[in-house]
């Protein structure tokens, strides 16, 4: 499971409004740029980015999580887009889908969406792996507390009701012939489950509520300093956010798909993926004030 | 004369439903800085009197409520749980269901944020609760990833962190091992002499906490039964229920000695008062023990505990029951869990497996049972293992008891005439039994062994002392019993052989009289009063032991063996 882990590494000691703003500069980078070119650039930064911060191994799993996501994205937008003019096969008359060509820009268009919905999927990797959800739900709590707490709780008890799962399934395995099999078993099985976690919801609410949760006021501004990976992180995803619009705006990295493929290289648009790589991972580079 | 922190006037509560109440016609106070014990059988309102304390009582669990509860001159109708949760700190039984957040820090400042503390405050006092309860180190730690003893560590600092006047705990340490259970009553012991804390405690294993207890407090069928100082408690439990007596009291009772001790050092010294054991602790010739200890053959009080196969028997043609060679558990990119577990169990040997938390023990049973793979090494088994695992209720899938076992597993288990009742709404004693009844079950051979993770926890005297029992009678009709406890107690009335596991390695493999006598921790009470030499003997065993030294004590100088003189010695 991708949860929450403490590493001593710049992310990790960044604090984690910061560190939730430099993930979303990078996710709206992803959406701003179509580029296969500055898409595979960023894939690589926040490779980079996850081995910065410990969790290297981690995003690789993601990555393969990722390729088995993007794999039927790609196969389903090649059979279904008509749009472009370069056909490879011919499926012939599908009936009421009309002809079956299968054209080299909707595979090439498939394959973008699917790179950025892989660096979508590394960053939530990172982010869940990096970024304290408590701080995080910290703040929110100062907007709404339980909805805030709620999401605390779930994220606490994910792990709890696996391990509860686990337990059940052990117990029943060592029941003379092993655990009953077919639909009943499975459904008393999962009722069994249910009702321990209904057990455990209720000795939570009532910790809560000798904890005095149901009269609790908004959660207090906590004043901590800026850190050096707090300025760095947030200066990195402001140049990321600029290098993006520039990319965008300006025409360094425009791609179009259809109907003819349009994705031209040329110096500018290097020179951005590589500013891209290097502001994203230069903040892991200072290691100064890392909690070891 | 301060007003008493807590007040409780004829309070009689029924759960929803319930036609008897859990607690009856119960009037108590309790004073500023007492440290109060609560003591009592299970299901006779221990519980219930902590959670109507807390105002859990009856605004969470509902039910009728009648009489007049007040915390800190706050009445419990008028004040809801949270509210009183500022005067009154709650620390419940189950450690993992009392975390709530991710982080340690994150858990003790929600304590704080909750009632509404500034930033800077919370900030201060996470930092003081931490290193007060010695857990400044977990502070950056995931909750999910704590030991037991870590987690109910980190609910008491939550439950500490508002510095409440006032805190109920029940049952703290019934998940824990010996060492983090007597570091939470430590800790207990000092929060109250340092930081003058009210601290009622609800306890099963009353000689852990008995000697830094003001006051008991008795309840049996949920009224007040007795409530006096620890002393007088022990001789009224001496006369009118035997089962709340610590092991100490037992056997001194059991040998008519008297007063009842308040722990180890006050049954020593009453056995010094009578002779019993030697004034100076140095000395080596203790009068009660010889020089090595007892053998079975010379104490026969001895016999039922040291009946281990001998090797004889071991060199016969009869397989063991259990056999691991070399067994290793190693985590895929984690830690060795077990490493090279060597382990023989013969048919009809009662084994009661010790170690910390995390030493390697229910995996170990795992691995017995098949519910695990070794990475390295080997497991012969006799027959099918059948293992109970540490939570009953992890087995009862149905509604109804008759559709989780058979009849005559439920006539055995002497659950016959519930069959019909749900299983979830059985005592902890009788869930234990009726587990037992389903691992077991079988209309082909029984088990070749029973193996048990932590059968014992949560469970009163009584029910522990039913279950050695019965783990006695399979073992002597020849099934080999592997039980893996905390309780030394527990595990001395039930095993003959010990092993003390320590890092995923055995430590420690003999007789359990002889390896549950000398330790600090894994030592039953008996043995730690009589000085270990005797072996770790059952209370009843203990008072023969003593009756007998009284005896050879009191016998006229002729009727003993004469001092050898020094020529005859020096021949």
């Amino acid at each position: 499971m991708l949860l929450y882990r403490p590493q001593a590494s710049p992310l990790h000691a960044t604090r984690a409004g910061v560190a939730a703003l430099w993930a979303l500069a990078l996710t709206a980078a992803a959406l701003l740029l179509y580029h296969p070119l500055a898409l595979g650039a960023l894939v690589l930064a926040i490779l980079l980015a996850g081995r910065g911060a410990g969790v290297g191994r981690e995003l690789t799993r993601a990555l393969r999580t990722a390729a088995i996501v993007a794999l039927p994205i790609v196969l389903v937008n090649v059979l279904v887009a008509r749009e472009g003019l370069t056909v490879f096969a011919r499926l012939g008359d599908l009936g009421p889908f009309g002809q079956g060509d299968l054209t080299v820009e909707a595979l090439v268009y498939g394959a973008v969406i699917a790179l950025k919905v892989t660096v979508l999927i590394l960053l939530a990797a990172l982010a869940s792996l990096a970024i304290d959800p408590d701080a995080l739900l910290r703040i929110c709590r100062r907007l709404s507390f339980r909805s805030a707490l709620t999401a605390s709780l779930a994220v606490r008890m994910l792990p709890l009701l696996a391990a509860d799962a686990q337990r059940l399934a052990d117990a029943q395995r060592t029941r003379p012939g092993g655990a009953p099999g077919g639909a009943r078993a499975r459904a008393a099985v999962l009722g069994a489950v249910v009702a321990g976690s209904l057990d455990r919801a209720m000795d939570v609410a009532a910790t809560l509520e000798v904890r005095g949760f149901a009269g609790a006021p908004r959660a207090p501004r906590l004043h901590r300093p800026w850190s050096r990976h707090d300025l760095a992180f947030l200066a990195s995803a402001a140049a990321v956010l600029a290098l993006a619009l520039l990319g965008r705006l300006a025409g360094l990295a425009s791609f179009t798909a259809y109907p003819l493929l349009h994705a031209p290289l040329g110096a500018g648009l290097l020179a951005l993926c590589a500013a891209l790589v290097l502001v994203i991972a230069l903040p892991f580079c200072d290691r100064r004030g890392v909690e070891t | 004369m301060s007003a008493p922190i807590l007040s409780i006037k004829n309070l009689t509560y029924h759960y929803p439903g319930a036609q008897r109440p859990a607690l009856e016609d119960v009037t108590l106070a309790i004073d500023p800085g007492e440290l109060c014990l609560l003591a009592g059988m299970s299901g006779h309102g221990k519980s219930t009197l902590l959670r109507a304390a807390a105002g859990l009582v009856p605004h969470f669990h509902g039910g009728r409520f009648a009489g007049r509860v007040t915390l800190a001159g706050l009445d419990t109708r008028e004040h809801g749980p949270g509210r009183l949760g500022a005067l009154a700190g709650s620390v419940f039984q189950d450690p993992e269901t009392q975390l709530v957040m991710g982080s340690v820090r994150a858990e003790l400042a929600l304590a704080l944020e909750t009632r509404g503390h500034s930033s800077a405050a919370v900030a201060r006092g996470v930092e003081e609760v931490a290193l007060a309860l010695g857990i400044d180190h977990l502070l950056e730690r995931p909750t999910h990833q704590l030991s037991g003893g870590e987690q109910q560590r980190v609910a008491l600092a939550a439950a500490l962190a508002g510095r409440p006047p006032l805190l109920l705990l029940d049952e703290p340490t019934s998940q824990l091992d010996p060492v983090a259970g007597d570091e939470l009553i430590g800790l207990l012991r000092r929060l109250n002499q340092e930081w003058d804390t009210t601290i009622v405690l609800a306890e099963h294993r009353l000689e852990r906490c008995l000697v830094c207890a003001d006051r008991v407090i008795a309840l049996c069928d949920g009224r007040v039964a007795h409530d006096g100082e620890p002393r007088a408690f022990l001789e009224w439990a001496a006369a009118e229920a035997p089962a709340l007596q610590t092991p100490g009291a037992k056997m001194l009772a059991l040998a008519g000695l008297r007063p009842a001790p308040v722990g180890v050092k006050q049954a020593r010294a009453t056995l010094r008062r009578h002779g019993l054991l030697p004034a100076d602790p140095h000395t080596p010739a203790d009068p009660l023990t010889p020089a090595d200890p007892p053998t079975p053959a010379q104490d026969p009080s001895l016999q039922a505990t040291a009946a281990r196969p001998s090797r004889r028997s071991r060199r016969t043609k009869v397989p063991p029951a259990l056999r691991l060679r070399g067994v290793w558990h190693e985590l895929h990119r984690g830690p060795a869990i077990l490493r090279g577990v060597e382990l023989r169990v013969e048919p009809g040997e009662s084994l009661a497996l010790m170690g910390r938390n995390g030493a390697g023990k229910s995996t170990l049973l795992r691995h017995a049972a098949g519910l695990l793979e070794p990475t390295r090494g080997r497991i012969e088994r006799a027959g099918r293992i059948a293992l109970l695992l540490q939570n009953p209720g992890d087995y009862f899938l149905h509604d109804r008891l008759d559709r989780e076992a058979s009849p005559r597993a439920l006539a055995d288990a002497g659950l016959a005439a519930m069959a019909e009742r749900n299983p979830r709404d059985l005592s902890g004693g009788e869930r234990q039994r009726l587990a037992l009844a389903i691992v077991t079950d079988t209309q082909q051979e029984q088990p070749a062994v029973l193996a048990l993770d932590e059968p014992t926890r949560g469970m009163d005297r009584l029910a522990k002392a039913q279950l050695a029992a019965e783990l006695r009678g399979r073992a002597e009709r020849g099934q080999a019993v592997i039980v893996a406890t905390h309780d030394p107690e527990f595990a001395c009335a039930c095993a003959t052989r010990a092993v003390l596991l320590a890092d995923g390695r055995v430590i420690a493999d003999g007789p359990a009289s002889e390896l549950l006598a000398g330790g600090w921790y894994f030592a039953t009470e008996t043995a730690r009063i009589l000085g270990g030499a005797a072996g770790a003997l059952t209370p009843g065993q203990g008072a023969e032991l003593l009756a007998d030294r009284a005896a050879a004590l009191r016998a006229p100088p002729e009727a003993t063996p004469a001092p050898r003189a020094p020529v005859e010695a020096a021949r």
